[in-house]
């Protein structure tokens, strides 16, 4: 058996710089909410007030449901189990489409509702309620765009376990993108509490 | 094949199962607690719960509990950077006259 050199540590530490800029990206946006939160308490609790507690909530759990399952995932193909691995990996991107779908009917209510950027309805809102939604929807826009591109790496991954290139000896890429999933995971769970249920 | 994966740490499936459901139940006393008017408190409750949350995916789910002291350093300077960031931001904000 011919020795093949692989850098586990090196490539789970090239992983972690990527989410370091990654929280440093979304950061930005939550030290501008969080200043915004503070000039306009009001108006952002009457924003918040608009959004659907029941959808917020819905994703939270089916986001904490992906996570258990991509951590399962790891475990099976660590143990070597093959077909187990794949199913709880399809299992997340099935997640990932249940999460996409509630977020698409949620940004279609408020569509509906005249609340989209630069819309007449918004821009007659008090300024602060303008910026609430300015973030709304820039900040769940950018994290389900990670949603998506979460959902495709998984779907790459699934690939390459059926291909062997995944196994029990060599599992860092689904190591590293589960960092990635579980990442967009603490994103939503800060931004939760803060659009949904501020008060 | 390389020592590492001898002493690689597999999460067992009952500890994630564990981790899941604590984080379940955070988010349904997330959501209560925001149900009771609390003023500033509230928003000082739903970040720390949002954080012990963070904690649990981050340690578990990330594995954070069973890498390398190297690992483990970094990542806390990265939040504690990500912190700082906030926090200096929030001193001028709360302190800037006129603004």
């Amino acid at each position: 058996m011919s020795e093949i050199h692989k850098d586990y540590t090196g490539a789970k530490l090239g992983m972690w710089l990527f989410l370091f800029t990654e929280v440093l990206l979304f950061g930005g946006l939550f030290v501008l909410y969080s200043t915004y939160l503070y000039k306009y308490p009001q108006d952002f609790h009457t924003g918040g007030k608009q959004l659907d507690v029941f959808i917020g909530t819905l994703n939270t759990v089916v986001l904490l449901l992906s996570s258990f399952f991509v951590a399962l995932g790891i475990t099976y193909i660590q143990r070597g189990e093959k077909k187990l691995a794949i199913r709880y990996t399809l299992l997340t991107i099935i997640m990932a489409f249940g999460f996409l779908i509630n977020k698409s009917i949620e940004w279609s209510a408020k569509f509906h509702h005249g609340i989209y950027p630069n819309s007449e309805h918004l821009l007659e809102m008090p300024h602060g309620e303008q910026i609430f939604f300015g973030l709304y929807f820039v900040m769940t826009g950018l994290h389900g765009i990670h949603v998506i591109i979460g959902a495709v790496v998984m779907g790459v991954m699934v690939w390459l376990m059926k291909k062997d290139n995944i196994n029990k000896d060599d599992f860092v890429k689904l190591e590293n993108a589960g960092l990635y999933w579980h990442l967009v995971d603490l994103i939503w769970i800060f931004l939760f509490p803060l659009f949904y249920l501020v008060l | 094949m390389s020592e590492h994966h001898q002493e690689h740490h597999i999460l067992s499936i009952k500890t994630a199962g564990t981790v899941l459901g604590l984080l379940l139940a955070l988010t349904a006393l997330t959501v209560a607690v925001s149900r009771i008017d609390l003023g500033f408190m509230n928003v000082a409750v739903a970040l720390t719960l949002a954080t012990t949350k963070s904690l649990l995916v981050i340690t578990y789910f990330m594995h954070m509990k069973y890498e390398s002291r190297f690992f483990r350093i970094i990542v806390f300077i990265c939040f504690l950077i990500l912190a700082v960031f906030i926090g200096m931001t929030f001193f001028d904000v709360a302190y800037r006259h006129g603004g």
